[in-house]
């Protein structure tokens, strides 16, 4: 057993482990004696307390005037500007909050301090007897008996049959809350309208962009000719045609073969919706020629076709193939060659037949 | 006949209007059988208990705001012109549900304030919904006969999150926009039926004109009814079981000790339905949450970095960023994590971290009552809780799923805090990567650790009583710290746990070790063989034995804690 004050701990201390349970554990004293609280014994700290409570409902009622003042008092119908509704709407927090508040630590005060705070116990109860058990399954056993279902086997076959059956036309019903999917994920607006090329425009007021304006360095945020016209689905069609156009000196650009034709003059055009799951990449760092989406970081190299070089997309960037138009404005030579945006189960089919 | 019914009837005639109408309803719902069963009831107290009363009386305060934001609230995606009062966007073109999402917050008197507290208290619901479960967890509350209570609650946090991002989307402002968006990425990328689950949601392509009508039946029907279902469910429970208690002198598992619900309880918890409705209204009135007027109007093309979700859906967001999609050099040897399979697109890069994490939280929150139940093969009934250290293994695993959670949850501020703290984004990135793997597995060590030295801190406590800080010289000399001893029932407090050994392998019933029976003896030992024992009367006795100061070795059996 050692030495009790020299601090060690042998790791033979029989004594502590050697069974919990033969050793005998403590016997337990029983709910501690009731320690009176002031209020308790002075009835002036009683007193005391009541007036405590009563000034907390008080404070509860000052709280609902300031409520009330404030939403009928501040009118917003015709000063209202940002100050102003701050200024109510934090008026009406601080009414609130002292209604409530007093109310609540009033009620907390009185029962803390005024009511009787003896601990009491009660005894659990089995939460089923065997007595009930057996009640029970007698009574399943005659519900079952007198219903006949496990004699007649026709009857509950066919029940079955028809039971799992009918949800069908419940599942069926929601065919209607989308279109089939199709190809239309892999077409957006930069498609050549009747032979006539989409010029590349301004994002948002849709003015359309000389070469000449596209200096080395700068960058646009490019909506396609006709967008800011549609009569519906503008949005649809903004969240896959919008595109980043940028301006690199022509050696940095790296095209691999058959997209040698897909810039101008170093102005190259890429889409703007990350393949990661769809977030506008919007960030461009002109020193290092990344691309940054803002949602998971994905950052792509323009240097290098918009490859990924950090974060979780797996795919580059699509590139929209440019050139200019007799008026010298940028237009699209075609639509995207692959889908833009997020994958999708059918994505490499359709950027087959895109491709092809 | 009627005469046997007449006579059982009680000829009680009320003295006062009050007493009559009470008598009147009472001889028609039973209130007395009601009110002598309840009205006494006992209810343990602690702090720790407060959590799921904050939850439950933050879903009533959403309830109230959430029924006045739908007078005003209009959820179509219609395209119209801002004419209202914040000039700023004085004539933008944006959808009729954001400008009355704007009107609430500019023209409804009282309007900002009503979705400031629903944004609030919807925080603080998801909040107080998974502290309440930490503490479920960590004082084994989950244990027979409250599996399925425990289940219940699980069911309750999904819900309460699907709540929670559902009303985030409703005022169709750029960062609600933004987040369907992911979210529609994320559903893309479902193998075989993503795309035509995103177009039956958005009832066609992404945006549409569809989806802020759908989530709000969701919103403000669908969710509200199943949680209040089972909390219903979950409340009932409760009563049926009877609140757990936490160890102490006079508690045990047959019984229940605390305080009666009339008055007392029933003033506490009642005023404290007051006291959480003030701080939300506090929070409300002082900190600006979700300004959708300084976002704008949904468009897929502009920038919006910086910018967060509502935090309980930080650590799915978290998980995305975590992933790499693409690893090795541009122009070297390239590993992308999309593969393509006869002709079909599996993006693993954004499935795996949809979905894994998530899975695993959930598998193991869904199963851990029965995962214990089947080491320890205890089926006892409990109803005295496990202070946290004397339990050490399941409080590291607790410890090491939420350093797991918290770990996705940083890696959704990956970019604030590389911008805090003027770090490289990336570096940040890899350091959470590495962390994501290993964090869990440090937090186990550590909190098993933790817990056996306060372990061993109570058994020192309970043997020599708590130190005083008063030093006195012993007439040989010697100083020591006074050592004030402990009354019985505050060392009761400290010695009424159980410390069960590890549960070797048991023969089944053809008197035969199975496989599975010594795999459960393995998980058995690995649960319960680091462990302190509570000390014993005669331990006592020894200690008082030899004075009362130094040390008495401490009781406990390890595999590798031999000093
Ligand atoms: C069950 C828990 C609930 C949670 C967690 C929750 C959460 C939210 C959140 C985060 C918002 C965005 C608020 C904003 O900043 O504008 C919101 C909006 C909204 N919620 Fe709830 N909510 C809940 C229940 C309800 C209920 C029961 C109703 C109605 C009966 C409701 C009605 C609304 C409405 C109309 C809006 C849109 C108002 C606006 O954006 O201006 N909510 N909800
Ligand atoms: S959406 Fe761009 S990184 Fe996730």
């Amino acid at each position: 057993m050692g030495n009790h004050s020299d601090g060690s701990s042998t790791s033979s201390s029989t004594v502590a482990t050697a069974g919990q349970h033969d050793e005998g554990a403590f016997q337990d004293p029983g709910i501690p004696p009731h320690r009176p609280r002031l209020a308790d014994k002075d009835p002036k700290a009683a007193k005391r307390a009541e007036r405590q409570v009563a000034v907390l409902f008080i404070v509860s009622v000052i709280g609902t005037l300031v409520f009330l003042v404030t939403y009928f008092a501040i009118d917003l119908t015709n000063t209202s500007t940002t100050g102003t509704i701050g200024l109510q709407n934090m008026l009406l927090g601080i009414g609130t909050a002292f209604a409530m508040l007093g109310i609540g630590t009033g009620i907390v005060h009185w029962a803390k301090t005024l009511m009787p705070d003896h601990e009491v116990s009660e005894d659990r109860h089995a939460l089923r007897t065997e007595e009930d058990r057996q009640a029970a399954v007698a009574i399943a056993d005659t519900i079952i008996e007198e219903s006949g279902i496990k004699r007649r086997p026709l009857i509950r076959n066919t029940l079955l049959g028809a039971v799992a059956l009918a949800p069908l036309p419940a599942l069926a019903v929601f065919g209607d809350l989308g279109p089939r999917p199709d190809d239309k994920l892999a077409h957006t607006m930069w498609a050549p309208q009747n032979g006539k090329l989409k010029r590349l425009t301004r994002d948002p007021d849709g003015t359309p962009i000389k070469a000449s304006d596209v200096t080395i360095g700068s960058a646009f945020h490019v909506i396609p000719e006709g967008l800011n016209e549609l009569e519906s689905g503008k949005l649809n069609e903004k969240a896959k045609a919008v595109v980043l156009l940028m301006r690199l000196n022509p050696d940095e650009l790296n095209p691999s073969k058959g997209r040698e034709n897909w810039a101008y003059n170093g102005i190259v055009a890429y889409s703007k919706i990350c393949t990661h799951v769809g977030c506008p990449v919007a960030l461009y760092e002109q020193q290092t020629h990344h691309l940054l989406c803002p949602c998971h970081q994905s950052t792509f190299d323009l240097t290098h076709e918009c490859a990924v070089i950090f974060g979780p997309a797996s795919r580059p960037l699509p590139q929209l193939p440019i050139s200019v138009d007799e008026e010298g404005y940028l237009v699209a030579t075609s639509d995207f060659h692959e889908p833009v945006g997020p994958s999708y189960w059918e994505r490499d089919e359709h950027e087959r037949r895109l491709d092809s | 006949m009627s005469a046997v019914s007449t006579a059982e009837q009680s000829t009680y005639q009320a003295e006062t209007k009050f007493g009559r109408f009470t008598d009147f309803v009472d001889q028609r719902v039973g209130g007395s059988g009601i009110l002598k069963e309840f009205g006494r009831k006992v209810f343990p107290d602690h702090w720790s208990f407060m959590f799921g009363e904050v939850a439950l009386y933050s879903f009533v305060i959403l309830l109230m705001t959430g029924t006045f934001l739908t007078f005003f609230f209009d959820p179509s995606m219609a395209e119209t012109h801002y004419h209202g009062s914040y000039s700023p966007l004085y004539n933008v073109e944006m959808s009729v549900a954001y400008n009355s999402s704007l009107n609430i917050s500019f023209e409804v008197r009282g309007g900002l304030f009503m979705r400031q507290v629903h944004h609030w208290a919807a925080l603080l619901f998801v909040a107080s919904v998974s502290v309440h479960m930490l503490r479920v967890f960590f004082t084994g509350a989950f244990r027979k006969p409250r599996e399925l209570n425990w289940v219940v609650g699980g069911v309750l946090i999904i819900l309460a999150m699907a709540a929670g991002f559902t009303g985030y989307s409703l005022p169709d402002d750029l960062l609600s926009g933004n987040g369907l968006r992911i979210i529609d990425g994320v559903i893309k990328s479902i193998p075989v039926i993503g795309t035509w689950i995103s177009f039956f949601l958005f009832g066609g392509e992404f945006p549409g004109t569809a989806i802020i009508g759908r989530l709000y039946v969701l919103h403000i029907l669908l969710v509200p009814a199943l949680i209040l279902l089972m909390v219903a469910v979950h409340l009932f429970m409760v009563v049926v079981h009877k609140h757990t208690q936490y160890p102490g002198p006079g508690r045990n598992d047959r019984n229940v000790v605390g305080y009666p619900l009339g008055p007392v309880y029933a003033a506490k918890a009642g005023g404290f339905f007051f006291i959480v409705f003030g701080v939300i209204a506090l929070m409300a009135g002082f900190f600006t949450i979700n300004p959708i007027w300084n976002y704008g109007p949904y468009d897929p093309s502009p920038v919006s970095a910086g910018t967060q979700p509502d935090w309980y859906i930080g650590w799915v967001d978290g998980a995305l960023r975590l992933m790499p999609g693409v690893i090795g050099a541009v122009d070297g040897y390239r590993q992308h994590f999309e593969f393509i399979i006869f002709g079909h697109v599996l993006t693993l890069n954004v499935l795996l971290p949809a979905l894994v994490p998530a899975g695993i939280v959930f598998t193991v929150l869904f199963t851990y009552p029965w995962i214990e139940r089947w080491i320890t093969k205890d089926d006892r009934e409990h109803h005295v809780l496990d202070r946290p250290r004397n339990a050490p293994t399941r409080t590291a695993i607790g410890v090491a799923g939420f350093i797991f959670y918290c770990v996705m949850w940083a890696a959704a501020s990956s970019d604030l805090i590389a911008t805090h703290f003027k770090v490289s984004l990336n570096d940040v990135t890899y350091w959470l990567r590495a962390l994501f793997f290993i964090g869990p597995v440090l937090g186990f060590i550590v909190a098993k650790r933790v817990a056996l030295a306060l372990q061993r801190k109570d058994r020192e406590i309970a043997l020599h009583g708590r130190e005083t800080g008063r030093i006195v010289r012993l007439p040989h000399g010697e100083f020591i710290e006074v050592h004030a001893p402990l009354n019985d029932y505050k060392r009761y407090r400290l010695v009424s746990f159980e410390s069960p050994k590890p549960l070797p392998a048991q023969p089944n019933s053809h008197g035969v070790v199975d496989r599975k029976e010594r795999r459960r003896a393995k998980f058995s030992t690995w649960f319960f063989e680091d462990r302190v024992a509570p000390i014993t009367p005669a331990e006592l006795e020894a200690a008082h034995a030899h004075g009362h100061h130094g040390e008495v070795e401490s009781g406990e059996e390890t595999k590798s804690l031999s000093h």
